[in-house]
């Protein structure tokens, strides 16, 4: 298991090099400078200004430039915001997006494993047909249709909850946003857990303890159930990755001050140290989390752990 | 031991009745879009603001009514729902070429060459490529063919990921040690032996990335950076439609709903490919 | 009363034109063994799980099982389980699946022990130990804490034994329950199970292909055949006087270890295949952290072959034979050594090799629809070989040549059109070989070849490849665990133990004087279809180490005529009268 472990926590390294690099160089090459929106200036400045951001130097060097201060935890000044660094906007901007995402993802867990056994020990019976037709709904209606509507219903029509962030300081706020963000993963894990726990019940092992006399509760609770959400456990990686694109929609409809909108607007002001800043941070995030999802699936196998 | 789809399984398949009922309900909207739009004798970008928001009614021929600049929603919706297929359609074969061709060489090539190969791919997969879309899409002036190749540039890592799967578990089976001995060139071998054995599992996989790359062109025509006026997609008409909710409530649903539709078809028939590939899950 | 009546019993399925067993009466009385035996497809499983209730929704039965008077069929699982494990229990054929790989054997024991309310959780983990104990599983308290993984094929069968008998049932069912465990390991299993059945005087269904098994464990035995009762009785009766021309087949084709050897060949002086100090090392599997099933280690082989012979190769688990066949063939490069084939070394990687060497050298693998390429036609698959080494033959041409080689293999040329997965085993093996022979090889590997094969298709494989042997004078190496299929076919035998040779001989002296141990337990273990014989006391103990390998000879610490010296040095191979053998005690051992 340890070496499992080293082996994981070591290739993550390389892979996020190979990020910073492949970001660095996406975000340079796209067209256009930071200060294209800016009122002409006069050459004169416009160089001073290039040198003072150290955009006049090779691309190679400023790549050092920039990986040595990432490393030191630096990710440069924001050119858009400039009495602010990339960091620091990042940090007022990250909790909030980070409250959100693990909210959606808890809820999502919960609702979608007891929804997926429920609807796979009920196989083929109305509930199953009802819990797989919802969860293909889930999947089929974009984020960004249901959270107009969640507003439009919730909001507007019944003024049950508050249809605007900023127009409300209760945790109230928080409701719609995670209902928006978490529905497609409910709908996902629904369909995974069910799918698992199906193939999980037909598998040999249970067919054993079946022959054992033991009742279908105590199957599924000691024998299947683990075995059964391993697949889930896997799926949480990318599933945080997803929650994390989702907040994107969901910020800008219900105008929450995170990390996906910070990236929106430093794209559209073409801001590109925050913009690589988000995306350096972002996928360090989800590699981080990637390898914590693999190290729990590792120790969650026994053939991993004990080998 | 489980059963590997192969081109030949895979014409006998006809599959459950969602099998069916997708493909039907998925011809059905094609044909639609393609014809759909001859019935009406308006076009999608004339604007008559004489006529703005008005619902949906026989007369004039006018099915879905209009939308906020008087131009006609049933033609607007067709030519969307064809924009939306394209877009789905090339950017799934996109990614399956690329994602095909690389998981099979990483797969079938093993060793250093395959962890550098997959490597690569756990590195593009941690990048969020919706953020850089979005950065693409805004430096380059929201070009029409960007999106058709940023869209597959997303998609083709889980195919990858999955053929390369597929290919390490074919290359130990005892037919591909067979067709070694026979000394049958490694290039002949991937694409005689391996690649029809996984085009079962390929064609199961494009049914469900299609959808994916439905929403993701959706999502960029709702940030306002997909297809440009006066082409339309059903995901720009969606966005069109929400500040009308309250007032004129089809110009929302109408598109949505087909979208819905198109995206639950897909992943019907997905799934239904998927048992009738993969018959332990029903015969036990 | 009877303690198991079934009567009537009739299984079908929708997605089937015919039923999986029709109308079985089947009887058995308290404390006795019936054997159900019948070839693959038969209806044994099906039997056996509706006997416990446990066949799928899709299935319909009819008829009725009555366990002591009470009827099980058709009963809701509430009332099933008051009998399940109490009064009757079922050990499965793969205990690798059949056992939870995620929860540790002593989890999974306790878990049966406080479901039935045997005892209550303080004394769980007490008698779960004991049961471990009584299976005879060596350090109780270790395998308690162990995952199945972590345990080999025998000592995982064990703890299904232990499983089913915690609530003290009358009646075991175990459906192949040594099939898939080596010769040695399953005598071993057997004679557990003969003495669990003297001491607690429990009743046992076994159910088998192999009726050597039938012979040394059952009183009673009763035959199925396409879901049908064939033929039943007191196993000597069905043994000495069978009824049904059927029964007659399967008791012909049975294993027997008295088979007449054939002929030598005539003696020719250049060997076809010279093998010289082969080693191969463990590989480790290519992704990373996962351990695949170990590949066995071979080091330091050789051995010669003339043309026109058989060398039979036998060993179980863990002796490389499956390795060394690989690294003949060039799929695997041997670390050291050399191969070469008439007088001309090969190169250690197949893809380095001449074509012609390619075509002279093939190999037949054991799963006959696995190792034909899902997607392309028989035809196809036999034309590959002959398109690649004869790519000047016109299409009519190489059509005639594929047609010939089916004929040969006794194939219809209608399977021409066919794919692997609509063929019978027997039917895509011969396949299989046409393809291995389209190109008139000089030597065959057969890699297992029959093993996944009933036994009257089998013998018509193993005469098959005769025949062909006897036409071009093709050599052939024949590896097998199975040593009444050796007997049958080969002219010498090679007996490989842990990575090495432990003998090598003659058929004839082989099997009438052994001179190693291992050789003479091998022979000992394998059941043979003769209820009028007494099977042996068996020399040996344990299972191949999966510790690492043992100082000194390898076998030392499974013999029983082991002494010090066999702790200390390694055994050399040398010749003992006419017999290569690797034993320190070779020369003062009778083993006859």
């Amino acid at each position: 298991m340890l070496r499992f472990a080293l082996l994981r926590i070591l290739s993550a390294i390389p892979t996020l090099f190979l990020v910073v690099v492949l970001a660095f160089l996406m975000v340079h090459a796209a067209p256009g400078g930071p200060f294209d929106d800016e009122r002409v200036l006069p050459p004169e400045n416009a160089r001073n200004l290039e040198a003072a951001y150290h955009l006049d130097e090779s691309l190679p060097r400023q790549f050092a430039r920039y990986a040595s201060g990432l490393v030191r935890g630096d990710l440069g000044p924001s050119y858009h915001y400039r009495d602010h660094s990339v960091s620091e906007l990042i940090g007022a901007a990250f909790p909030l997006s980070l409250q959100l995402g693990l909210l959606s993802m808890a809820v999502a867990l919960v609702v979608g494993v007891s929804a997926g056994v429920i609807a796979a020990l009920r196989r083929n019976t109305i509930s199953d047909r009802l819990i797989t037709g919802i969860a293909m709904t889930g999947i089929s209606v974009p984020v960004f249709v249901v959270a107009p509507l969640l507003v439009l219903v919730f909001a507007v029509g019944l003024r049950w909850l508050p249809a605007s962030w900023s127009g409300d300081a209760s945790g109230w706020r928080f409701l719609l946003p995670v209902v928006a963000l978490s529905l497609p993963q409910i709908a996902y894990i629904t369909r995974l857990t069910r799918a698992s726990m199906i193939e999980t019940l037909s598998s040999d092992f249970v067919r054993t303890a079946t022959a054992q006399g033991l009742s279908l509760f105590s199957i599924v609770r000691f024998h299947a159930l683990k075995p059964a959400l391993l697949p889930v456990v896997s799926y949480l990686g990318p599933a945080i990755a997803a929650v994390f694109t989702g907040a994107v929609v969901v910020e800008i409809v219900f105008g929450v001050p995170g990390l996906g909108q910070l990236f929106v607007r430093s794209a559209l002001n073409r801001d590109y140290t925050l913009v690589l800043g988000v995306v350096v941070f972002y996928a360090a995030l989800v590699i981080v989390l990637n390898l914590a999802v693999d190290l729990l699936y590792g120790f969650l196998d026994p053939r991993i752990r004990n080998p | 031991m489980r059963a590997l789809p192969t081109a030949g399984a895979l014409r006998q398949v006809t599959g459950g009745a969602a099998v069916r009922v997708s493909t039907g309900i998925l011809l059905v909207i094609t044909i639609a879009a393609l014809v759909g739009p001859s019935l009406s004798s308006h076009d999608y970008f004339s604007m008559n603001l004489g006529e703005r928001l008005e619902p949906p009614t026989l007369n004039d021929t006018r099915f879905f009514g209009t939308d906020d600049l008087g131009r006609d929603l049933f033609v607007r919706t067709m030519s969307g729902t064809r924009i939306t297929l394209l877009v789905a359609i090339v950017a799934s074969f996109v990614s399956l070429v690329l994602g095909v061709a690389y998981g099979a060489v990483a797969g079938y090539a093993g060793g250093k060459v395959d962890a550098f190969m997959m490597r690569i791919v756990d590195a593009l997969y941690a990048l969020p490529f919706i953020f850089l879309v979005i950065l693409l899409m805004v430096a380059f002036e929201r070009n029409f063919l960007l999106i058709f190749v940023a869209i597959g540039a997303i998609n083709w890592l889980d195919m990858a990921r999955i053929v390369r799967g597929q290919t390490l578990s074919l290359k130990e089976r005892e037919f591909v040690a067979a067709a070694r001995l026979i000394g049958v060139p490694p290039v002949v071998i991937v694409f005689r032996h391996i690649v029809p054995n996984l085009l079962g599992v390929v064609v199961v996989y494009i049914t469900l990335t299609i959808p994916q790359a439905i929403l993701v062109e959706s999502f960029l025509s709702f940030l306002g950076l997909g297809i440009q006026e006066p082409r339309t997609s059903l995901g720009a008409l969606v966005n069109g439609g929400i500040s009308h909710m309250e007032g004129a409530p089809w110009v929302l649903l109408i598109p949505a709903t087909l979208l819905a539709v198109i995206l639950m078809s897909f992943n019907f028939l997905g799934d239904g490919l998927r048992d009738a590939v993969d018959p332990r899950l029903k015969a036990r | 009363m009877s303690l198991l009546d079934v009567n009537g019993l009739t299984i079908s399925y929708a997605a089937l034109p015919e039923p999986v067993v029709d109308r079985l009466d089947l009887s058995m009385e308290r404390g006795e063994a019936l054997g159900l035996v019948g070839e693959s497809g038969a209806g044994k499983t099906q039997t056996a799980l509706a006997i416990m209730g446990l066949l799928t929704p899709h299935a319909t039965v009819q008829g009725q099982v009555l366990f002591d008077g009470f009827a099980l069929a058709g009963q809701t699982a509430k009332v099933l389980n008051r009998f399940r494990a109490r009064r009757l229990a079922m050990v499965f054929q793969d205990p690798k699946q059949a056992l939870n790989p995620y929860l540790p054997i002593g989890e999974q024991l306790k878990r049966v022990l406080l479901e039935h309310r045997i005892v209550d959780r303080r004394a769980a983990r007490g008698r779960a130990l004991e049961l471990l104990r009584r299976v005879r599983l060596p350090d109780a308290e270790r395998q308690y804490r162990s995952y199945p993984h972590q345990l080999s094929g025998g000592m995982r069968q064990r703890a299904m034994i232990a499983l089913a008998l915690a609530c003290e049932p009358e009646l075991l069912i175990a459906d192949e329950p040594t099939t898939a465990l080596d010769v040695t390991v399953q005598a071993q299993v057997l004679k557990l199970l003969k003495e669990l059945r003297a001491q607690t005087g429990i009743g046992l269904l076994l159910i088998t292909h192999d009726l050597g098994v039938v012979a040394e464990n059952c009183e009673r035995m009763l035959v199925m055949h396409r879901g049908r009762l064939l033929e039943q009785g007191s196993t000597r009766t069905v043994f000495r006087n069978p009824q049904q021309q059927r029964t007659k087949e399967m008791l012909a084709a049975a294993a027997r270890l008295d088979h007449r050897p054939p002929e030598r060949p005539p003696v020719s002086a250049l060997p076809v295949l010279l093998v010289d100090r082969i080693s191969v090392r463990f590989r480790e599997a290519p992704s990373g952290w996962k351990r695949q099933g170990s590949r066995g280690v071979v080091g330091n082989v050789s051995f010669s072959l003339a043309p026109g012979e058989t060398l039979g190769i036998v060993g179980e688990s863990g002796c490389g034979k499956t390795s060394l066949a690989r690294a003949l063939v060039g799929l695997v490069a041997a670390d050291t050594g050399s191969v070469c084939l008439s007088a001309e070394p090969l190169a250690a990687r197949v893809a380095d090799r001449a074509p012609e060497e390619r075509r002279d050298l093939q190999m037949v693998f054991q799963d006959p629809v696995a190792s034909l390429s899902p997607a392309m036609k028989v035809g196809s698959i036999i034309a590959e070989p002959v398109a690649l080494h004869e790519p000047g033959l016109r299409r009519d041409e190489r059509n005639d040549r594929v047609a010939s080689a089916l004929g040969r293999a006794g194939l219809d040329p209608s399977l021409l059109q066919r794919f692997p997965h609509e063929l019978s085993g027997g039917q895509a093996q011969r396949v299989a070989i046409s393809r291995a022979l389209v190109l008139q090889p000089k030597v065959l590997i057969c890699d297992e070849a029959v093993a996944a094969l009933d036994g009257t298709v089998r013998r018509a494989i193993l005469d098959l490849l005769a025949a062909e042997q006897r036409r071009s004078g093709l050599s052939l190496v024949f590896i097998t665990h199975d040593l009444a299929v050796v007997r049958q076919i080969s002219h010498r035998v090679l007996v490989m133990y842990m990575g090495g040779i432990a003998e090598l001989a003659d058929n004839e002296n082989l099997f009438a004087r052994p001179r190693h141990p291992y050789t003479r337990a091998l022979l000992d273990a394998v059941p043979q279809a003769d209820p009028e014989r007494v099977p042996p006391a068996l020399p040996i103990e344990g299972e191949v180490s999966t510790e690492g390998r043992p100082s000194g000879c390898p076998f030392h610490p499974r013999c029983a005529y082991a002494v010090a010296r066999c702790r200390e040095e390694v055994p050399a191979l040398r010749q003992v009268d006419g017999v290569e053998v690797a034993c320190h005690r070779a020369e003062e051992l009778d083993l006859r």
